[in-house]
């Protein structure tokens, strides 16, 4: 099996044991991100002394296990401070849970709900009944595939109009039954072609923007993977609005913004750090509600633990959202769209904003406490939006 | 999110003065220039809907002197502190030089026809009529008056999208338009959309789309994603007339096809039929 090769395919000690979950580098035999080389390097290290170890009988046992536990302390450095290019990378990663995983892993007895009654059944987004925690839902998300076979025949979760008003017809279901929704986001975008041109991709997804906010049920999207811009939106409108820690949430993907921006594609790196498209910036944006933590080096390295954590906050999360009346809830989502995105009102803003070292946090912040406390002097500062 | 066209067409540049003979972009005409304007800038040979900017439209639409204007101060915060080969504050500020406007959408109060309206105007001229926050406000501004003064809303788009610079503030722009929308349709207001080249991607996909009746100038651009992503998608050529007002009609995405000629009498005999 192990040739010796310095590749990455290199296998680690057997699996199942505590061994093997102490190196998972997630990617079965795939090769690490080119951020982890260093971790790479130590496994290189450890499977050379273990091989030695079996060959001359040597005994190399304590540096192994001083190795294994740099391995896992390297782990923990690298993915406690991701670069947001290194996000984008982890968040696309071939091994990266998909909605399916998580379907399988926090939810229970999915029954999936075919086709848009109008053209065909999207598989780039699917949805159906599920339970998770003491609620009955439904749950609606993008599909990526996990084979070739799997990702042709859902375009790589991205999706045609028909997944679109598929998942509205089901949302609309939801609401007629009372049943919360819950939406997992994982696509790079809507599908760019003649057929979902043809038959109104732009319609439909502003048809979903337009419903989801006045959905007389409630509405959580989580952004698993990749939120692709306006496809990633079309099912996105919610409550709650959370992203798995490394996930990424951009109205552009970093490639397409540095070949326009900068001309270049070579350039993805910058245009990913000035996008802001990680789940901390965009929470310090107010575009997202809450960040879901994934375990050490990213959810592809522990898929249970990262369903767990999804099933955890999805279930306390529609606890509290059902405490509320549906009006309430419904005008309250719509105070949060109000809100969405600061500007300045009066030329006196701009003096005082340029004063401070950076406010466009401040306004972000303030306009954040201003929609949690519903008070119009602390929304009042910078223009929010909620007072005229 | 669809890259900008670059302002290399005489009606994009600001300032071409009247009564020089200019050559027509689509048909190669040397063309009258005041012919043109008078013409409400048609072209007088091929018809070809020249790009406008918002003043000239609301020139164009609104009954002479009755346009008053609303939220004209609000400026863009620059969200993201976002700089690509030039900061954006200063893109914003070359923008503002070039066209005289701080924003990319004019809203406010007009008669049509001797009807009261309230008006958003998007500017192709401003960084492509890209949607930012302030854009986004604005027209959800003039969505809220269109409820509180229970007057009909047209909204004349034009956009490349949303304006990346903001970023995802920029995308959320496209849901609070939305929700907006919906409020305005819970309370029964008409609303008008006067699609024009280019009405694409996240203003497409979002406040564009959802007019009650939904016109287009002839031959504007429609579409949700860049032709040419989609040609690089698919690896093909893109049939002839592909995201025009012609093929949206076609397909069953727009109401009707109106030469600007006759947008005034068209709008107002909706919001008459509306009994607005
Ligand atoms: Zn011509």
């Amino acid at each position: 099996m192990n040739d010796g090769s310095t590749t990455a395919s290199a296998v680690s000690p057997a699996r199942g044991t505590s061994a093997s979950s102490a190196i998972n580098n997630g990617n079965g035999f795939g090769a690490y991100l080119e951020f982890e080389k260093p971790l790479q390097r130590i496994q290189i290290d450890i499977e050379e002394m273990e091989r030695d170890q079996n060959e001359t009988g040597r005994d190399h046992s304590q540096d192994i296990a001083q190795q294994r536990s740099r391995w896992k302390a390297t782990l923990k450095r690298l993915y406690s401070n991701l670069t947001p290019w290194e996000t984008v990378l982890v968040a696309r990663h071939a091994k990266r849970p998909l909605s399916v995983d998580y379907v399988k892993g926090a939810f229970r007895d999915f029954c999936e709900l075919h086709g848009d009654r109008t053209f065909m059944d999207d598989h780039a987004i699917s949805g159906g009944f599920a339970r998770i925690g003491s609620h009955r839902v439904i749950v609606i998300g993008h599909n990526k595939g996990k084979d070739i076979k799997e990702r042709m025949s859902c375009n790589f979760g991205c999706a045609h109009p028909e997944g679109y008003r598929k998942a509205l017809r089901l949302m609309r279901l939801a609401e007629k039954y009372s049943l919360p929704v819950v939406c997992m986001i994982d696509t790079q975008g809507a599908y760019p072609g003649i057929g979902a041109e043809e038959r109104g991709i732009a319609y439909a997804i502003a048809v979903n923007l337009m419903e989801m906010s006045r959905l007389k049920t409630p509405i959580v999207s989580i952004v698993i993977g990749e939120g692709g811009s306006g496809g990633a939106l079309g099912i996105g409108v919610a409550d709650r609005v959370a992203m798995l820690q490394h996930a990424f949430y951009s109205v552009i993907s970093p490639e397409g913004c540095a070949a326009i921006l900068w001309k270049t594609a070579e350039q993805r790196k910058h245009a990913a750090e000035a996008l802001r498209l990680t789940s901390k910036d965009l929470q310090q944006l107010n575009v997202i509600d809450d960040i879901i933590p994934e375990p050490v080096g990213g959810a592809h390295r522990d898929p249970e633990a990262a369903a767990a954590n999804l099933e955890k906050y999805i279930v306390s999360t529609l606890d509290e959202l059902k405490r509320t009346k549906v009006d309430a809830l419904v005008a309250r989502r719509q105070k949060r769209l109000r809100t969405i995105g600061g500007f300045f009102e009066d030329p006196g803003d701009i003096v005082r904003a340029s004063e401070k070292k950076r406010p466009r946090q401040t306004t972000h912040r303030v306009s954040r406490l201003a929609e949690r406390f519903g008070s119009r002097e602390s929304s009042k500062i910078i223009g929010t939006g909620a007072t005229r | 999110m669809d890259e900008p066209r670059k302002a290399t067409r005489p009606e994009d540049r600001p300032g071409v003065p009247p009564g020089l003979w200019t050559r027509c972009d689509k048909c190669e005409h040397m063309v009258y220039e005041k012919e043109v304007v008078e013409k409400l800038h048609v072209c007088p040979e091929c018809g070809h809907h020249r790009r406008v900017d918002a003043r000239t439209r609301i020139e164009q639409i609104c009954d002479p002197g009755t346009f008053e204007e609303f939220d004209k101060d609000l400026r863009s915060t620059d969200p993201l502190n976002f700089t690509d080969r030039i900061p954006y504050i200063e893109r914003l500020q070359r923008e503002q030089e070039k066209t005289g406007e701080t924003e990319a959408v004019i809203t406010g109060r007009g008669f049509i026809r001797g009807r009261a309206t309230i008006l958003g105007v998007m500017n192709p001229n401003f960084i492509m009529a890209s949607m930012g926050a302030v854009v986004g406000e604005k027209i959800t501004r003039a969505i809220e008056r269109a409820i509180e003064e229970n007057l009909p809303l047209v909204i004349v788009t034009a956009s490349g999208g949303a304006r990346m610079q903001e970023g995802m503030v920029s995308l959320v722009q496209m849901a609070k338009t939305s929700a907006a929308l919906a409020r305005l349709d819970d309370a029964g207001g008409l609303y008008v959309v006067v699609a024009t080249d280019p009405t694409t991607a996240g203003v497409a996909a979002s406040f564009a789309s959802l007019g009650d009746v939904i016109l287009a100038e002839p031959k504007a651009m429609i579409g949700f994603a860049g032709p040419r992503v989609i040609a690089n998608t698919i690896n093909a050529e893109l049939p002839e007339g592909f995201q025009t007002a012609e093929f949206m009609l076609e397909h069953g995405f727009i109401d009707r096809i109106v030469p600007r000629a006759d947008l005034r009498r068209e709008i107002a005999r909706i919001i008459d039929y509306c009994g607005k």
